[in-house]
C-alpha cells in the first residue's frame, strides 16, 4: 500500500466514523420522536413568522433552548418552566436552538411575555421597552402613517411618548411584525414530568 | 505553456560550464513556483478582497451595539444578517480561498513538480468567487440559512462545492507527478483536507435533517470546518515556514505523524459540545467532551514540534515578517486549543457557554492562528510566485503590530466580559438588562480592536496589490523589519529543499542544504 493511499483511507475513516456517529445515529435515535405535548404544527402565518426570524438572524443573539435545573439559571431566571427536550423541535425545519445570549433565550418567551402590544412596541423601538437594550430596532417591519389614514384593519401599535411618532403619526405593523409576534407565540414550554409525560 | 516537467539536476556530469548543482536546482526551483502563479494570484487575491469586505462587516456589526438604532431603515444592514455576512466571507472568501492560494504553492514546491491543471485552479477560482458573491448578497438580502457557519444560501453552495471538488483534481494530479519518494507532513495535512472538505460541505447541505439532529449535524459541521480544514492548511504552513526561514528541521519527525493522526481522529468528534445543556442526547454531549479533552495530544505533539523548532531562534523573530506572522499564528494555536479542551468542560462551560466569551475564542482560532499564519505565508509565497518583493518593510511592521495587538485587544476584552457575562447569567437575582449593561464597555473594546485590525488589513491588502501589480521600484534581496546581520539567515538557514527531508526518520539531524534562491534566504 502506498502511503498516500494510506492517508487517504485513514482520512476517510476518521470522518466518516464521526459522520455517522454524529450526524446519521441522531437522526435515526430521534427519527421516531413523538411531539411533546403542547407542541405543534406551524401554521401558514406562523411559519411565515419563522422565515422572518431566520431571515433576519434573531438567533445571533437569542437562544431557543432552556437548559435544566442543575445547569444554569434558565428556569431560577423565569425562562420556562422546565428544560427543553427533542420533542419541543420536531417541526423545526432550520433549527435555532442558537449558541448565543446577548439576549435572553426565548424559548418560552410566549408564557412569560404574551402581550402583542408589548412585542410590537419592542421590535419598533427596543429601548421604548427595555431601556438600555443593544437589540436592533426594526422600523421597516413598521410603517409610520397619519392618524386620518389609518384603516379599520391596520394594528397600530402605542409607543412610549419619548419614541413616538410626531403627534398626528401613529405607527403601524406590517404583516411581517404580526407574523414574527404569531411565531413567537409558539414559543411555549408546556410544564411536563421529568420523563416528558404531561403533568 | 506545455505541461512539461523540468528535470530537477540529479548529479555534476554534463553541468554546463560554471554552473553549480546549487544554481541549477534553484533555476528548477523557481519554474516550479513559476508555475504556481496564476492561481496563486488567483486565489490569495481574491482572499484579500474578500477579508476586507468581511472586515466592514465586521466593524459595521460590532458599532451596531454601540448604536443599535444605526442603520436600521432597512433589512440588509440588520445585524443579524450582517454578522452571517461577516462570518461567511471571512471564512469561505479569506481563510479558504486563501488557504487554498498557499496550499497551491506548497503543494508543488513540496512535491518538487510544477502544478498540473493550472486551468482548473482558475476555474475554481472564478466559480468560488461567484459563489460568494451570490451567497454575501443573498445573506444582505434575507435569503440567510441562519444555520450557524453554512448561513449562505443553497445557490452559493452550487457554485462553491464544485468548486472545492475543481480544486482536488489538479492536486492529485500533480501528486502522480510527484519527484519526491518521501511526502513531508504538510502534504499530509493538506492532502487529508482536500478529502474532508468537501465531504464536510456535502454533508452538512443535505436536506436530511430536521430538529435536534440538524443542531448536531451543523456543531459538527463548524466545528469540522476549523479543525478539518483551516487547521491543516495553518499547521501545513506552519510546519513548512518555520524549519524553512529558520534554518534548521522539524524538532521531531515522529511527533509529527502522531499529531496527525490523533487530530484525524479526535478533532472530528469535539463539535458537539457546543450542545452541552441543551436537548441534544446527552451521550452524545459525552462523547464530544471526551473528544475535546483528548485533543490535547494532537495540539501538546505539534506545540512541542513547533516550539521546539523555534527554541533558541527567537531573535530571528525580529527580522523575518513570515517567521514573526507564522510563530505568533503557532503560539495561539497551542493556546486556543488547550482553551478549548478545558472550555469544553461541562463547569466550564456552565459559565462561558451563551456569552462573549465563545465568540473571544472562535477569533482565537480563526484569527491569531489561521489569519496570522495565512498572513506569514503570504509574505513567503507572493515573492517567490512573482518574482517581486514587497514594497515596504514599514508597511508590513504596521500590519504586524495592528493586527497582532488587535487581535490581543479583542480577545482579552471578550473573555473577560464574557466571564462577567457568564457568572451574573448565573445568579437569577441579577436582572437581565443589567448584565446587558454591563457587557457594554467589553463590546466597545471589540469595536477599537476590531477597527485596529482592520487598518491593518487595508494595509496589507495595498502591499498584495503592489506586489501583484509589481509597482515601485525593484528591490535587491529579501524584506525583512531591520537589516539582518550577515549570517543570520545566510547559506544554511532558510533552506529551500530541505524543510521537507531534513528531519529523518531515524530523528538525525542533517544539516540543511545551501538555500533555493540565495538572494533571498530565508525569507
Amino acid at each position: 500500500m502506498t502511503r498516500s493511499l494510506l492517508i487517504f483511507l485513514g482520512a476517510f475513516a476518521a470522518i466518516s466514523m464521526s459522520y455517522t456517529a454524529l450526524a446519521l445515529i441522531p437522526s435515526l435515535q430521534l427519527s421516531t420522536i413523538e411531539p411533546t405535548p403542547g407542541t405543534a404544527d406551524y401554521t401558514f402565518e406562523e411559519q411565515r413568522g419563522r422565515d422572518i426570524y431566520v431571515r433576519d438572524g434573531c438567533l445571533y443573539c437569542h437562544s431557543q433552548q432552556v437548559r435544566p435545573e442543575g445547569f444554569g439559571a434558565d428556569i431560577r431566571r423565569g425562562w420556562g418552566s422546565r428544560p427543553s427536550f427533542p420533542g419541543d423541535y420536531v417541526y423545526d425545519d432550520t433549527h435555532q436552538l442558537g449558541s448565543m445570549r446577548t439576549g435572553p433565550d426565548l424559548h418560552d418567551i410566549a408564557s412569560r411575555q404574551p402581550s402583542r402590544d408589548w412585542h410590537l412596541a419592542h421590535l419598533y423601538q427596543p429601548r421604548s421597552v427595555s431601556p438600555g437594550s443593544v437589540m436592533p430596532a426594526y422600523p421597516y417591519m413598521f410603517e409610520v402613517k397619519s392618524r386620518s389614514n389609518v384603516l379599520p384593519s391596520d394594528v397600530t401599535v402605542p409607543i412610549n411618548p419619548e419614541y413616538a411618532p410626531p403627534e398626528g403619526k401613529v405607527v403601524v405593523a406590517k404583516d411581517e411584525a404580526i407574523y414574527l409576534y404569531e411565531y413567537l407565540m409558539t414559543l411555549e414550554l408546556q410544564p411536563l414530568n421529568e420523563d416528558g409525560a404531561s403533568q | 505553456m506545455p505541461e512539461s516537467d523540468v528535470t530537477p539536476p540529479s548529479s555534476t556530469p554534463g553541468l554546463p560550464p560554471g554552473a553549480s548543482p546549487d544554481t541549477l536546482e534553484a533555476n528548477w526551483r523557481r519554474g516550479v513556483d513559476r508555475s504556481t502563479r496564476l492561481p496563486v494570484i488567483a486565489f490569495v487575491g481574491s482572499s484579500v478582497f474578500w477579508l476586507l469586505i468581511g472586515s466592514i462587516f465586521a466593524i459595521i456589526a460590532s458599532l451596531k451595539f454601540q448604536m443599535p438604532d444605526w442603520l436600521v431603515q432597512s433589512g440588509w444592514l440588520t445585524f443579524g444578517r450582517i454578522r452571517p455576512a461577516h462570518l461567511n466571507t471571512v471564512i469561505y472568501g479569506w481563510l479558504s480561498m486563501g488557504g487554498i492560494g498557499i496550499a497551491t504553492w506548497l503543494w508543488a514546491r513540496l512535491l518538487k513538480t510544477k502544478l498540473r491543471g493550472r486551468w482548473m485552479l482558475m476555474l475554481s477560482a472564478a466559480l468560488w468567487n461567484l459563489g460568494m458573491v451570490l451567497g454575501t448578497i443573498g445573506i444582505l438580502i434575507g435569503h440567510s440559512r441562519a444555520i450557524e457557519w453554512v448561513e449562505m444560501p443553497y445557490y452559493a453552495f452550487a457554485f462553491i462545492v464544485p468548486a472545492m471538488l475543481l480544486v482536488v483534481v489538479p492536486f492529485v494530479w500533480t501528486l502522480r507527478h510527484r519527484r519526491v519518494k518521501h511526502l513531508f507532513i504538510s502534504v499530509w495535512y493538506l492532502g487529508a483536507s482536500m478529502l474532508w472538505t468537501p465531504f464536510l460541505l456535502i454533508a452538512v447541505l443535505l436536506p436530511i435533517y430536521q430538529g435536534v439532529p440538524e443542531a448536531t449535524v451543523n456543531w459538527w459541521y463548524a466545528h469540522n470546518i476549523l479543525g478539518l480544514w483551516l487547521t491543516p492548511v495553518g499547521l501545513a504552513a506552519a510546519y513548512y515556514f518555520i524549519p524553512k526561514v529558520i534554518g534548521r528541521p522539524v524538532y521531531s519527525y515522529h511527533l509529527s505523524y502522531l499529531g496527525f493522526w490523533t487530530l484525524a481522529l479526535f478533532y472530528n468528534w469535539a463539535g458537539v459540545h457546543h450542545l452541552v445543556g441543551g436537548p441534544a442526547p446527552q451521550w452524545l454531549v459525552t462523547v464530544s467532551i471526551v473528544f475535546s479533552v483528548m485533543m490535547i495530544v494532537p495540539v501538546v505533539v505539534v506545540a512541542v514540534n513547533h516550539h521546539m523548532t523555534v527554541v533558541g531562534h527567537f531573535k530571528k523573530l525580529k527580522y523575518s515578517p513570515t517567521l514573526r506572522f507564522v510563530v505568533f499564528g503557532a503560539m495561539s494555536y497551542t493556546v486556543v486549543s488547550l482553551q478549548g479542551s478545558l472550555q469544553s468542560l461541562r463547569s466550564w462551560q456552565e459559565i462561558t457557554h451563551f456569552t462573549h466569551y465563545t465568540i473571544a475564542h472562535s477569533h482565537l482560532g480563526v484569527y491569531a492562528f489561521a489569519t496570522m499564519i495565512v498572513f506569514g505565508a503570504m509574505y513567503y509565497i507572493m515573492p517567490r510566485a512573482m518574482n517581486w518583493e514587497w514594497e515596504s518593510p514599514r508597511l508590513i511592521s504596521i500590519h504586524f503590530w495592528t493586527t497582532g495587538l488587535g487581535v490581543g485587544a479583542y480577545f482579552t476584552g471578550l473573555t473577560i466580559g464574557g466571564v462577567i457575562q457568564g457568572i451574573q447569567m448565573l445568579d437569577p437575582s441579577i436582572d437581565f438588562l443589567t448584565i446587558v449593561e454591563d457587557t457594554k464597555p467589553w463590546l466597545a473594546v471589540r469595536t477599537v480592536a476590531g477597527t485596529l485590525m482592520t487598518i491593518g488589513h487595508f494595509v496589507f491588502a495595498y502591499l498584495m496589490y503592489r506586489i501583484i501589480t509589481r509597482s515601485g521600484t525593484r528591490r535587491e534581496g529579501p524584506v525583512y523589519f531591520h537589516p539582518a546581520p550577515a549570517g543570520m539567515f545566510g547559506s544554511g538557514a532558510g533552506d529551500g529543499s530541505s524543510a521537507e527531508t531534513t528531519a529523518t526518520p531515524s530523528g538525525a539531524t542533517r544539516s540543511a542544504r545551501s538555500d533555493d534562491d540565495a538572494e533571498r534566504p530565508g525569507l
